[in-house]
């Protein structure tokens, strides 16, 4: 039998990061909102590490993981390419008026499918999973939380971490690219008929005229960059769930907050994304 | 004698630590769960202040008390779900402070618990329920093995009709009775009961004292039982721990606790 004794540990066992103020306290906090953002910030990266320690080390939870793919991926693709496909009529229709205003209507082909595959379709993208999916884990793992669920995965001798929260976070890092890709050839689709109904052009000629000139340069990174969008809404969805105090209110209030802050997260991420993708593939 | 090991980076954490019964714990001359000079408070509340207690194998202890005087979050520091402010607690001889969770999730698989309302998985029925501790720690079983398994446990409990079922369907007695399945799912050591018997009728409140007693019988596991119910402590354990305030105000056998001159001992009894 071996009693190990422990100087350092990052990693200790016990309780998920949860909320300063537990039930029961009757401390009033006198934080102000930096300090809060600050602490939130802080549990948030150690959230991170443990998740992170827990997908790298075995046994890893594929059963758990195909799910979630499923979930997040097969179940969120209905909504995804109808929110594509809204974005490329309304880009078709807009920059269909503004070009011809300029006498620029001959580059509508490539108008729509650059708008499309460098922000529109990853951006709605982000922000359409970051409401079904953050909503929905957010809810799921709250409700989980406050019904003990989470406190039996553990005392089972489960990884919580490893099971909730990694298997989710992978499964969206890994699923929207290919949402992306479904988004865009949505939009893209729809930026044809639409402009098509006006104006005949066949499908050939208007991705041929379109795509002139583009090249992976301009596809692939901002496809790529909503892995870091699933990062973002897995990391803070799973965070805010496994944090939940407070029964149904504590519920409501972590599904919101997931999407909320996901979606605000991914918008500030994008613009950096922008700027990095503009520098490193130019 | 139980070797130490000096850790002094994460990098140095075993993941696999041995747990195993000494001779001495299974002859009962030592204790499995050994909890000493425990604290813990909730921001300005102090719940706990300096609980000791020893649970040998074989033997049931009841912890009694008033609402709100610690008896749950007791059992949370005995299975690690929370952290104490100060004190220890030795399970099989390890102390389970500072531990990484997979270190502790080693002696967890020692450990089963039932949580007050169960707390089964809601999407899961019955069966996936007690099946979920073995899927992840008994990967060598086959599904047939595993099935069997399953049904035993449920028979053991008088659950064996309901493996369809999903807890929402099943009353709150039946997922007390499924909770304690899965808690044995794993062959445990060590028992953990938080309020088995609250909100149940006097008659499931019975049959819940009974299977404790037939398990306990069965397997001879160390148990810790919290409770609001004086009758069943009496049923079911061979000791008993009064609380209040956060401390142990008597600890000892029934007549004991009846014997106590001690006020609050004489008030608790009153109204029981």
């Amino acid at each position: 039998m071996i009693a190990p004794r422990l100087s350092a540990a990052a990693d200790r066992a016990t309780a998920l990061p949860a909320p300063s103020t537990l039930p029961g306290s009757s401390t009033v906090s006198t934080k102000g909102p930096i300090h809060h953002f600050l602490e939130w910030f802080g549990d948030l990266g150690i959230f991170f590490w443990r998740v992170a320690r827990a997908a790298a080390t075995p046994p890893f939870e594929f059963r758990e993981l195909f799910r979630q793919l499923d979930e997040i991926g097969s179940k969120s693709l209905p909504l995804v390419a109808l929110a594509g496909a809204a974005t490329g009529v309304v880009l078709s229709l807009e920059a269909r008026y503004s070009l011809t205003r300029f006498g620029a209507k001959s580059l509508l082909p490539a108008a729509i499918v650059f708008s499309v595959i460098h922000e529109t379709g990853p951006i709605i993208t982000g922000l359409v999973v970051s409401g079904r999916v953050g909503a929905g884990i957010g809810a799921e793992l709250a409700s989980m939380k406050v019904t003990e669920q989470i406190d039996a995965i553990e005392a089972s001798a489960v990884n919580p971490y490893r099971l909730l929260a990694a298997t989710r976070i992978l499964a969206c890092i890994l699923m929207m690219p290919l949402l992306t890709l479904a988004s865009d050839a949505c939009g893209l689709l729809m930026g044809w008929v639409t402009q098509a109904l006006v104006e005949p052009v066949s499908l050939h000629q208007f991705i041929n005229s379109g795509f002139n000139g583009a090249d992976f340069n301009d596809f692939l990174p901002p496809t790529f960059k909503t892995a870091v969008f699933g990062l973002i809404i897995g990391l803070i969805a799973c965070f805010q769930g496994m944090r939940t105090q407070g029964g149904a209110a504590g519920v409501g209030r972590a599904a919101t907050s997931s999407v909320v802050l996901s979606s605000l997260f991914v918008i500030l991420a994008d613009v950096v994304l922008v700027k990095l993708i503009i520098i490193f593939f130019p | 004698m139980t070797p130490e090991i000096e850790i002094n980076s994460i990098d140095q954490i075993p993941t696999q630590i041995a747990i195993e019964q000494t001779e001495a714990e299974q002859d009962g001359s030592a204790a499995v769960i050994a909890v000493e000079g425990l604290h813990k408070s909730f921001g300005s509340q102090k719940v706990l202040n300096g609980i000791s207690l020893k649970v040998k194998r074989g033997e049931t202890l009841a912890v009694l008390g008033r609402s709100g005087t610690g008896k749950s979050v007791l059992l949370r520091l005995i299975i690690g779900l929370t952290k104490p402010d100060s004190g220890s607690v030795c399970i099989h001889g390890v102390d389970i402070a500072g531990l990484a969770l997979d270190q502790m999730g080693e002696i967890r698989k020692k450990m089963g618990f039932l949580f007050q309302h169960a707390a089964l998985y809601d999407s899961l029925t019955v069966e996936q329920n007690v099946a979920f501790p073995l899927q992840h720690h008994q990967k060598k079983m086959s599904k047939s093995e595993r099935a069997d398994r399953v049904r035993g446990l449920l028979a053991e409990v008088g659950m064996e009709d309901a493996l369809a079922k999903m807890p929402s369907d099943i009353s709150g007695g039946m997922q007390k009775r499924v909770g304690l399945a899965r808690a044995l799912a794993l062959e445990p050591d060590i028992l953990l009961l938080d309020e088995p018997t609250a909100g149940l009728d006097p008659i499931s409140s019975g049959e819940i004292d009974d299977l404790v007693l037939k398990l306990q019988e069965e397997h001879h596991m160390a148990s810790i039982v919290v409770t609001h119910d004086l009758h069943s402590a009496k049923t079911i354990a061979d000791h008993l721990a009064l609380l209040n305030e956060g401390e142990v105000v008597v600890q000892g056998d029934f007549e004991e606790l009846q014997n106590s001159d001690i006020e609050f001992v004489r008030e608790f009894l009153k109204h029981s």
